[in-house]
């Protein structure tokens, strides 16, 4: 039988809101991975010596640095704010009949990301 | 063979995308202004330095920089496989974990080196 | 005469045509016809050549499934109104061949449908006799599944996602929605069966979680999460094979 095949373009990801931000969070990963190599560097300043921690945090304090980490910021909190907001979607949890509302997981998993960053800033800058 | 590697694969992935989105956010904040611009108190330096030398803390680094690598070699594979190097996907493959087992090799070394 | 909408039919004929072309129609509007009455009209009053599935009207079958305005949508149940444009492209399910205008070539997910095994498997053993009685299934076990059991099958969910249009090896949105069915299903055992198809190569493994099939499912089956606690469970089974591998020993 004869059929004919749509074709379907490199540029999908372009004819379609949905598809446009779905590409834009996998990219996400990218800007994980360069923080990642960013930490390595921040922590053999750190490790090293006071002096070179400090021309660290001098260099830190340029318009670049600024820019690039709040570049960083934006896309890192996206990938934060679409996984979590995801995960109720792969943590389904049924009191009896019930199903827990993904609303609530949601909010206990931004409760636990709140948590985590005080933790986090506790151990850097102390009580 | 492909069915029993996908999980492991999968489960560093959805490790490294968990710890990145609950770590990284407030990392960023803490080395892009908190501490350049001493907007939390200073002489965090002891705390740091001293903090670093610690195993266990290694340890936690080696886990929190490590599985983002892993998710991103996960994530960024598949992306550029979609976007339409599909005819390249082995190299691509390769070249993505590849990537991640490199990152992780640098961490060791970053860490054992402290 | 009050107003009309125009409607952008796809237009194929295998025996004539090399390429598809678009045909424009002028049809009524009327504020409760939706999509499928614009084409019956069309068919009816226009040009009878024009080829197209349909059957319930109401959203229960799955068979009118189209692409309308670049979306895929069931046609019974997408109304003229909610066009403001005034031009409406009707085009067959993205993913899939096109037989004839509107009517695209379903075998693809009916191969893949039965690969999953859509029905109850008990183990060898497990068989109860009809004189036994059923199965007895509390309200809780069946809250579990219930959700995926409201699929009509209507295909949507495989024009919405942009890994089954790049690659139709890729088992599917619906197709893994309805194995979690069973697998799900208290009185089923045969979720061990379905793992070559669902965990193999092109099952879950080629999701990447776009969602786009969960927004477009006229139905809120959600197979994206379907999907996703899919790759829980296999990720568990994995390990637990790794553990108990290694108390054999």
């Amino acid at each position: 039988m004869k059929t004919y095949q749509i074709p379907v373009s490199n540029t999908w990801w372009l004819k379609k809101k949905s598809y446009f931000f779905f590409v834009i969070r996998e990219m996400t990963s990218l800007f994980v991975a360069g923080y990642c190599l960013f930490l390595l560097v921040f922590i053999s300043k750190a490790a090293e010596s006071q002096q070179a921690y400090t021309e660290l945090l001098v260099s830190l304090k340029s318009p670049v640095s600024i820019l690039l980490h709040l570049i960083f910021l934006a896309f890192i909190l996206y990938h934060a704010i679409t996984w979590f907001n995801l995960t109720p979607k792969i943590m389904v949890l049924h009191i009896g009949e019930e199903k827990i509302p993904d609303g609530l997981i949601a909010v206990s998993i931004y409760i636990g990301w709140l948590a985590v960053s005080l933790i986090i800033l506790w151990i850097i800058f102390g009580g | 063979m492909a069915q029993s590697k996908e999980p492991v694969i999968w489960m560093l992935f959805s490790a490294g995308g968990m710890i990145s989105a609950m770590v990284f956010p407030v990392l960023l904040l803490i080395t892009g202004f908190l501490l350049p611009f001493e907007l939390a108190g200073d002489g965090t330096f002891e705390r740091i330095h001293v903090a670093l030398k610690h195993p266990l803390i290694k340890l936690i680094l080696f886990f929190v920089i490590s599985l983002p690598f892993f998710h991103w070699a996960h994530r960024f594979r598949f992306t550029l496989v979609d976007i339409g190097l599909k005819h390249v996907s082995l190299m691509i493959t390769v070249c993505c974990y590849g990537g991640a087992i490199l990152g992780s090799i640098l961490t060791i070394i970053v860490l054992w080196n402290i | 005469m009050s107003e009309s909408i125009e409607l952008e039919i796809f237009r194929y004929c295998p025996e004539k045509d090399a390429e598809p072309l678009f045909k424009s129609y002028q049809v009524p509007f009327r504020e409760d016809w939706v999509v499928l009455d614009a084409i019956n009209y069309i068919k009816d009053e226009l040009d009878g050549t024009l080829s197209y599935r349909w059957s319930c009207r109401m959203g229960v079958c799955g068979s009118c499934g189209m692409m309308v305005n670049g979306e895929p949508k069931l046609t019974c149940s997408a109304f003229l109104r909610d066009y403001s444009s005034g031009k409406i492209r009707v085009e067959p399910l993205q993913g899939f061949p096109v037989l004839r205008d509107l009517v695209s070539q379903m075998d693809d997910f009916i191969n893949k449908l039965t690969k999953v095994k859509p029905y109850i498997l008990r183990n060898e053993n497990g068989e109860k006799q009809v004189e036994e009685g059923e199965y007895l299934q509390s309200p809780a076990q069946l809250a579990k599944y219930k959700q995926y059991t409201l699929c009509i099958n209507c295909m949507l969910c495989y024009s919405a996602c942009p890994i089954y249009a790049l690659d139709s090896e890729f088992v599917g949105p619906a197709a893994i929605a309805l194995a979690q069915r069973y697998n799900m299903d208290s009185r089923d055992q045969g979720r061990k069966q379905r793992q070559e198809v669902i965990a193999g190569h092109e099952g879950i493994w080629q999701c990447t979680f776009v969602g786009e099939c969960s927004v477009v499912c006229p139905k809120n089956v959600d197979p994206a999460a379907a999907i996703q606690r899919a790759k829980v469970s296999s990720t568990m089974d994995f390990f637990k094979g790794i553990i108990t591998l290694g108390s054999k020993e």
